[in-house]
């Protein structure tokens, strides 16, 4: 099986997004969001990705962008509620940045969070591994 | 095997200003009506201008690119590829039925041919009641479970939402759920490809509407445990709805209303012999027991005594509703009547005994070839499934390397990667119509490509090489879309 | 045995391989309670004897001159279009999975996508759907997957639309939360006015249907309609003839440019008058066109022009997983296959006419119409039910029912038209007429002077 690649700073969730929480992890501090090697591998190439506009209000668990590839359109969810504030422009022409670099070029978009981030639905580096593990069997 | 026409260019690059298929003009009316200016079109449409010969030329040349039934065995798993039989085209496109104007008074003869239809379908389904209006299994899917939930609704059982359905099952069966309102609740099947009994009973509860199956199953194999299937799924209030895809392999053999469903959809175009047309038109006619009857869509042919006529919404008051702009598929209707009556009774109970014949046989002949079934110990239906997944590990060959292949061959390729749950896969049926030799020669062709897994591996991965095109890229045609010819700038 | 190849040799043969005795072994999975007795259906016919049974129903079907319209237009057919679409490649291929072994189908309905885009104005068209009803059923769910500015799911369905459309579109779309709102039409001029929109000003609306020409044959002041609509933030859905395209102002040229951008958000119709036979009733096909924004967001199958391996150009089926993401969307479609052979009939019927051969019909049929609507008028009790300008359909207002002087007409091999009492009670006795390129002078004369003879003093009670 092929060891994916989960950098130890990043929360995640069951559906394959990570976060990057901004400097010190304040309540109402922006978050950047994405997905992880292991989702941008089971699709493929990305051939269409769809990011929120700056200013639109996000729900925790909402879907909030989609990502295509040949094989298979998804849903991604939002991590965090809060309105967006950046979103990846990049990847209108370049959705491929997410397969080449899903955890740098291949950011989605930025939330300034306006909730308490809800810690029981992220998962550290090393949950996450043992739940792609877990779902491997 | 058949050359293939390789290159032609668009129609629009054959066009000329000013050239055009002067015959098929009207001639000019004389007259002063006219259309206000602000609301007329400024500049003409970009269609083409060609010749009617050019035209000719063209549309021969691109059809004979394709791949077809009159022209190359074509087993493609859960298709039903049997021959179209020319009669039906011909007597369906009889000047008189053709040129049929479907809201002028009841056509006698045409409504005597879709009564017979309708009445020989309920036969051969166990069903009492038949609507021919869905134009494709979708529809008739959709129809299905919106009689379904109709049906709830009017016993004021307003909670059974719920839709069962085994993880084999087509993708448009949850589609179909949501469209109506429903949510989808998915069971596992056992090793050997039936609907798990312990899963479904306690999948069942007061909020199952109905669970969706078909049978035999995507698999490939009969649920021999229908029976029981039923009981539950009745005892707890639920209905059982039969996906019809599959109908060529049980035809007269086994009736969906004797095995305990309420509702089937037929593919008209499936086991019924229509054209599949490039993509359509189809027929998803569905049928009902009893308790669905007055929830069936219109309009259905009714008979008050030698009269037919339309049965619409002043006589089946809680239907579903209209699902097209007139009453379905007429025309592929009409073929499916003609087949049938060519077949009569006892080519019907053929169709499922020769089908069945041709699948095990090249099931056999494979499985002594070193190909691997996904069910070994079950009878095939009149389709089964091949497993490439030890020469994936083995020579890291794919089933669509395979089928790729199998087209430099002559042979239409099977499908491939349905079902979902079986990896690398080939859904293999061969349909009542082919001869032994031409299976035969399948098999030749299985096994030749079985020693280039060995040997010569690149020659699968690259193919295929002898078709209009190589393999094309799809990747780059979702992402630089061009889906519409412009004008060079 | 009807197209069954096997010789007893055969059939030895291979029961010998599989290792059963018998084909009925094959079916000894199937339990023997369940296993059915002898089908109650005919015994077989010949070939021979089947055509003599089609030929004589259809000769009792018998060939009238038909005045019809309503959705469903007669129109000549060349000859080439169903020579060449019932070959056996076309007619008898499937679904172009095999991009490789399809390349004749996928070009075709490449060429067909941009015919259609040609036709409409607009920039991005599918490869069909089943037909004119449920392609507006499916332009209504796509309405509320792609317009972000409204959440309300309601679409406004003005009366003058077809009606069988507005039956179907609710029972397909109906269990969706969607929410139809009727929109009147003016009772003298046949068509909708603005007024009838005023009460949806400012409110949260997802769509307005606008049929051109409409169920009435009139045609509607769509500039007008289409700005009031995109003023609203409202998605425009225009449901059009394809036949009047040649002449009338394409959906997609429709209102103002605002906002840099110009007309109908989704187009759709029925394709039938492009070479596709009445057939009483199917099949037809569904066109449906739209902007490029909101491709992904269009139900039914799409072909892309892509390269090979070796950089030439091919075609297949694209943005299939949008398909299956549509089936998992707030506003779900199941639509899986299109009308392939019909699609590829008006291909060859459009490459055929071509833009001037198209105006001549479309022209034909105009000037028909309103000498039919002009000789029919002249008949005592029959008068012109509308003012508005009108394409190639007229409702007429006749002074008694409409029901047996159809009947009357019908005795004498002449259907008239559609009585329109059931659809729109309130205009009394109105019947729905058609003229097509088909008709010619002396069918008109015909036509009008068998109904001056139906209507006639002398024929009180017909």
């Amino acid at each position: 099986m092929h060891l994916s690649n989960i950098p130890s700073d990043l929360r995640y969730t069951k559906s394959h997004e990570w976060v990057r929480a901004a400097h010190g992890e304040a309540h109402d501090g922006t978050v950047e969001i994405g997905v992880t090697e292991h989702a941008q591998s089971a699709l493929g190439d990305l051939v269409f990705v769809e990011v929120p506009e700056v200013g639109r209000a996000v729900k925790a668990g909402e879907a909030s962008a989609v990502v295509e590839s040949v094989k298979a359109a998804s849903d991604v969810y939002s991590p965090v509620s809060g309105r967006v504030t950046a979103s990846n422009g990049q990847l209108a022409t370049q959705p491929e940045l997410i397969n080449q670099d899903p955890y740098g070029a291949g950011w989605m978009f930025r939330v300034q969070t306006n909730a308490p981030i809800d810690d029981s639905a992220l998962m550290s580096a090393a949950d996450y591994a043992n739940y792609l593990a877990e779902e491997a069997k | 095997m058949p050359e293939l026409q390789l290159r032609e260019p668009l129609i629009f690059e054959l066009s000329k200003p000013g050239r055009g298929a002067g015959t098929q003009f009207p001639p000019r009316v004389a007259g002063s009506a006219e259309i206000p200016v602000h609301l007329r079109r400024a500049t003409p449409p970009m269609l083409p201008e060609v010749s009617e010969l050019q035209a000719v030329r063209h549309f021969t040349r691109l059809s004979q690119m394709n791949f077809s039934i009159d022209t190359h065995f074509y087993p493609l798993g859960s298709c039903t590829m049997k021959y179209n039989p020319k009669a039906c085209n011909t007597f369906a496109m009889l000047p008189e039925f053709l040129g049929r104007h479907p809201l002028g008074p009841e056509p006698q003869g045409f409504l005597a041919c879709m009564y017979e239809l309708q009445e020989m379908l309920q036969e051969i389904t166990g069903m009492r009641g038949v609507s021919l209006t869905p134009m494709a299994g979708a529809q008739g899917e959709f129809a299905g479970v919106a009689m379904i939930r109709a049906y709830h609704r009017a016993r004021n059982d307003l909670a059974r939402n719920e839709i069962i359905v085994p993880q084999a099952a087509h993708g448009t069966n949850p589609a179909t759920a949501a469209m109506c309102g429903c949510s989808v609740k998915e069971i596992p099947c056992d090793e050997n490809g039936d609907v798990d009994i312990d899963a479904l009973k306690a999948a069942v509860s007061p909020a199952t509407a109905a669970i969706m199956l078909t049978n035999p199953s995507t698999l490939g194999v009969f649920e021999y445990k229908i029976t029981e299937v039923a009981r539950i799924v009745h005892e707890a209030g639920g209905l059982l709805y039969y996906d019809g895809a599959n109908l060529n392999a049980i035809l007269g053999k086994v009736r969906p209303g004797d095995m305990g469903f309420d509702v089937i959809h037929m593919n008209l175009h499936k086991t019924f012999s229509t054209p599949h047309g490039g993509g359509g038109p189809g027929s998803g006619a569905v049928g009902v027991g009893a308790r669905l009857l007055p929830f069936l869509p219109i309009p259905v042919v009714g008979k008050d005594g030698t009269r037919f006529r339309w049965l619409t919404e002043r006589d089946l008051p809680q239907s579903i509703g209209r699902l097209s702009g007139f009453m379905g598929n007429a025309g592929v209707n009409l073929r499916a009547y003609i087949y049938m009556r060519l077949l009569g009774r006892d080519g019907m109970v053929r169709v499922a005994e020769f089908a069945a014949l041709n699948a095990n046989y090249l099931m056999k002949r494979l499985q002594a070839a070193g190909f691997e079934a996904a069910y070994p110990t079950r009878r095939a239906s009149h389709e089964f499934i091949i497993t490439l997944k030890r020469e994936n590990r083995l020579y890291q060959v794919t089933a669509m390397d395979v089928a790729k292949r199998l087209l430099d061959y002559g042979f239409h390729a099977p499908t491939t990667y349905f079902p979902l749950l079986v990896p690398e896969c080939l859904l293999i049926e061969p349909t009542e119509t082919e001869a032994k030799e031409d299976l035969d020669r399948f098999c030749d062709a299985m096994v030749a490509i079985r020693r280039e897994m060995e040997q010569d591996p690149e020659k699968l991965s690259s193919a295929p090489h002898t078709m209009p095109v190589r393999r094309l890229d799809d990747v780059r045609a979702a992402k630089q879309l061009d889906l519409a010819w412009k004008p060079a700038a | 045995m009807a197209f069954i190849p096997h010789t007893p040799d055969d059939i030895a043969r291979m029961l010998e391989v599989i290792g059963v005795r018998s084909i009925d072994q094959l079916f000894d999975e199937i339990p023997g309670e369940l296993r059915a007795g002898a089908l109650g259906v005919p015994p077989a016919l010949s070939e021979m004897e089947i055509g003599r049974l089609m030929t004589d129903r259809a000769a009792s079907d018998g060939r009238p001159l038909n005045f019809i319209g309503a959705g469903a237009y007669e129109h000549h057919i060349p000859a080439p279009v169903w020579a060449i679409a019932t070959r056996g490649e076309f007619y008898s291929a499937y679904t172009p999975y095999q991009a490789e072994a399809s390349q004749g189908t996928l070009q075709l309905i490449y060429e067909y996508q941009s015919m259609i885009c040609a036709l409409t104005g607009m920039e991005v068209s599918n490869a069909s759907l089943y037909d004119g009803a449920s392609a507006l059923a499916e332009a209504c769910l796509m309405a509320v997957r792609a317009n972000r500015a409204a959440s309300s799911r309601r679409i406004l369905l003005p009366r003058a639309v077809n009606p069988t459309y507005v039956q179907v579109a609710k029972s397909i779309a109906g269990n969706q939360g969607i929410v139809f709102e009727t929109v009147d039409f003016d009772r003298t001029a046949g068509r909708t006015p603005l007024e009838s929109l005023q009460p949806y000003n400012g409110q949260d609306v997802t769509a307005l249907v606008i049929q051109q020409p409409n169920f009435f044959g009139s045609l509607e002041e769509i500039d007008a309609l289409t700005d009031w609509a995109h003023q609203n933030k409202i998605m425009l859905i225009a449901v059009v003839n394809p036949t009047s395209l040649a002449l009338l102002k394409a959906p997609g040229q429709w209102g103002a440019r605002i906002g840099g951008m110009q007309g109908a958000d989704i187009v759709c119709g029925e394709g039938q008058p492009l070479g596709v036979p009445l057939a009483a009733g199917g099949p037809y096909f569904g066109f449906m066109a739209t902007r490029m924004q909101y491709v992904r967001q269009m139900p039914g199958r799409i072909v892309g022009r892509t390269l090979d391996t070796e950089g030439r150009p091919g075609f297949s089926l694209t943005l299939q997983a949008r398909e299956q993401h549509i089936r998992r969307s707030k506003a779900t479609s199941n639509i899986c296959t299109n009308q392939g052979l019909m699609v590829t009939a008006a291909t060859i019927y459009m490459s055929l006419l071509g833009a001037a051969g198209l105006e001549r019909v479309a022209a034909a049929s105009l000037q028909r119409t309103a000498d039919l609507a002009a000789a029919l008028s002249r008949v005592a009790g029959v008068k012109p039910a509308f003012t508005a300008p009108r394409f190639h359909e007229a409702v007429l207002l006749l002074d008694r029912p409409v029901a047996p002087v159809l009947s009357a007409l019908a005795r004498r091999g002449i259907f008239g038209g559609l009585d329109l009492v059931d659809r729109y009670p309130e205009l009394g006795h109105a019947l729905l007429v058609c003229a097509t390129e088909t008709k010619l002078e002396a069918d008109i004369d015909t036509y009008s002077s068998t109904l001056a003879d139906v209507m006639s003093p002398s024929r009180a009670a017909a």
